[in-house]
């Protein structure tokens, strides 16, 4: 257990910049889930927590001591991958067991240890299986596993559900977030599904293009995203964006204005701020979507509850929202 | 379910498969068919006719200590070929995987022994190591050592075993880079994070995981030291000195063209038949079961 702070952390492969200067201090038993779109250097960041990318610039440090030029084995964290990454040509014990056995653990505690494990993940009738008589998410599991035994400093997830299916993907969430109390050990996860990320995180880090645009709480951050990115990129389905000139009311120095889904009804014609037609909905049951077409050719969906009543296709619509609620970006994407 | 594809009648398989059978009919089945005819004859002095001796050439082949002797000279040889030429190929395709800039060239480099033949290459190896004009015996002579493979039959066996290993060298890389390179990057690193060195990382993960490479280059190489070898030998040492190193294939060649023996040439190539189809079976049944994962 331990506080990780990374300091300013850059990264180049050559003369392209991948990750421009991130800073976080995470607190010890903290969960951090670093999330962005495929390339933004979400893994990159995490493999250099992890000591498998050599660092550019700045500094990590691993409960207070700087760890830039320390091997990944002398970190003493544990990592997660994305493919699980076990050791194909061994059993389950064995792959849980590998880290302690070249700490040279003494048997009987190696053992023990495995076994508790085992007992926490449900995988003590498949002990002596190889990897591949294993389904995806037993063998998840053994990847937790061989990361718990250990008792790192550190977690280090790689986007590690992101080959189960959907619903093996929301229970193997659960427990990762379960065991992650429990053991109160840190924890940096990567992913690029925001779902992930805003029920796993005590904090998230939003990155997009190798900077981190914002750094908060999920709901802090979904109520109160701090650039066009983060804006569009955390909450489900996506937030309508218009440019502010359409809109009578807002700021000179707003260029688009973002409307959430949710935030957004069907209206009267009295109250309208926009008009479109609906072009369809998708019922969800609890809620529907309904997608409209706006003059400009641009979509806009609206969030709405699943017993109200749907536009017929092609039905002029008339759409509405409190202006509290709309967030105003300035031509370089900012919060104003 | 697999989809099975079948023919109506019988014609056309047959037809399809003759290229093949006729090859090995041709190629295989009849110069060893004529192998085990002619090792039950002693022809007479004069090459004019033969006589059936039944299991006579056999009998005393097992009974002559020259070719005992060769039985270990082969042991001797193939072992060493075999190590030599996969230890050294694990070596380099162990840098090369951890090369990133020039790894192109590097592994390009390494590829060309391979296109050298063996008689070429032993040839080759013959004229560095030349008692008299040799590069190599000359510099080994200014540290004071008197290289001569020509009377010293440790240096000679020294000589071939480099010469037929190093050909094979580039085979032996390129299977083991391809072997290196389909081990996943991640396991690796799990086994890094896990606190494993690179030598622990490469003891209890990589070579493991390289096992099914490593078992068929060491049937594959093993079955080269024992045939293919003919021609580094036949350049370098002719065998000798003092049948120092003679191999079985060698011993083949030697008695039944050079001694004109076919009886008991036809009966070497008999067994040698035999015990390279044994050490296969061996391999395959007891190497091949541990090497799965």
């Amino acid at each position: 257990m331990a506080t990780i702070t990374l300091d300013n952390i850059k990264k180049s492969f050559g003369k392209t910049d991948v990750i421009h200067g991130v800073s976080i201090d995470i607190e010890d038993g903290e969960f951090i889930v670093i999330v962005g779109p495929s390339g933004c250097g979400k893994s990159t960041l995490l493999r250099m927590v992890a000591g498998l990318e050599t660092i550019t610039g700045g500094e990590v440090q691993i409960g207070g001591t700087r760890v830039n030029e320390t091997e990944p084995m002398d970190r003493d964290i544990a990592m997660v991958f994305q493919n699980y990454a076990l050791y194909p040509h061994m059993s389950v014990f064995d792959n849980m067991a590998y880290g302690l056995k070249i700490a040279k653990t003494p048997k009987s505690e190696i053992a023990e240890r495995v076994a508790v494990a085992a007992k926490m993940l449900q995988l003590e009738p498949y002990l002596t299986r190889r990897p591949r008589e294993l389904s995806g998410g037993q063998r998840q599991r053994v990847a937790m596993g061989r990361a718990i035994v250990r008792k790192p400093k550190a977690f280090l997830f790689d986007e590690p559900l992101s080959n189960l299916d959907a619903k093996l993907r929301v229970q193997m969430r659960l427990e990762i977030k379960a065991l992650q109390r429990e053991l109160g050990i840190t924890a940096l996860y990567v992913t690029h599904d925001q779902v992930e990320a805003m029920t796993l995180a005590d904090r998230m880090i939003v990155m997009n293009a190798g900077v981190a645009d914002q750094i908060g709480a999920p709901l802090e951050v979904y109520a109160n995203p701090l650039t066009e990115f983060v804006a569009g990129f955390i909450g489900s389905p996506a937030t309508n964006f218009l440019p502010a000139a359409a809109l009578p009311g807002t700021p000179a120095s707003a260029a688009r204005v973002g409307i959430r889904p949710e935030h957004a009804w069907l209206s009267t014609e009295g109250e309208a701020r926009l008009t479109g037609t609906a072009v369809y909905s998708e019922a969800l049951g609890a809620e529907t979507l309904v997608h409209l077409r706006l003059p400009d050719g641009e979509m806009f969906t609206i969030r709405q509850d699943g017993a109200r009543a749907q536009p017929a296709e092609h039905q002029t619509c008339h759409v509405a929202w409190d202006t509290d609620q709309q967030m105003e970006f300035d031509e370089a994407g900012r919060r104003i | 379910m697999e989809k099975r594809v079948t023919f109506k009648g019988w014609l056309l398989p047959m037809l399809l498969l003759l290229p093949q059978v006729i090859i090995t009919a041709v190629f295989f089945f009849y110069p060893a068919g004529q192998a085990v005819w002619q090792s039950l004859f002693i022809p007479d002095p004069f090459g004019l006719k033969s006589q059936f001796v039944g299991l006579g050439n056999f009998e005393f082949l097992l009974n002559d200590p020259f070719y005992r002797a060769s039985f270990l000279t082969t042991a001797i040889f193939s072992t060493l070929v075999t190590l030599v030429s996969m230890g050294v190929a694990l070596f380099l395709a162990v840098l090369a995987d951890r090369l990133i800039k020039g790894s192109g060239a590097y592994r390009t480099l390494l590829i060309w022994p391979y296109a050298v033949a063996p008689a070429v290459a032993g040839v080759l190896w013959l004229f560095m190591f030349n008692t008299r004009v040799g590069v190599v015996s000359w510099y080994l002579g200014l540290l004071g050592y008197d290289w001569n493979h020509v009377l010293n039959g440790n240096e000679a066996m020294g000589l071939v075993v480099v010469a037929s290993a190093w050909g094979r060298i580039s085979y032996n890389f390129l299977f083991f880079l391809a072997g290196l390179q389909a081990i996943p990057r991640s396991v690796i690193e799990a086994a890094a994070i896990d606190g494993a060195r690179f030598w622990t990382r490469f003891r209890t993960i990589v070579f493991p995981l390289l096992s099914p490479t490593t078992f068929f280059l060491l049937v594959v190489n093993i079955v080269y030291a024992f045939f293919e070898t003919f021609g580094v030998i036949h350049t370098i040492t002719s065998g000798g000195p003092q049948q120092s190193t003679t191999i079985l294939v060698y011993k083949v060649f030697s008695d039944g063209f050079v001694g004109q023996d076919l009886g008991s040439s036809a009966a070497q190539s008999v067994i040698l038949l035999f015990v390279v189809g044994l050490l296969t079976v061996v391999q395959f049944k007891y190497i091949e079961r541990r090497v799965h994962y």
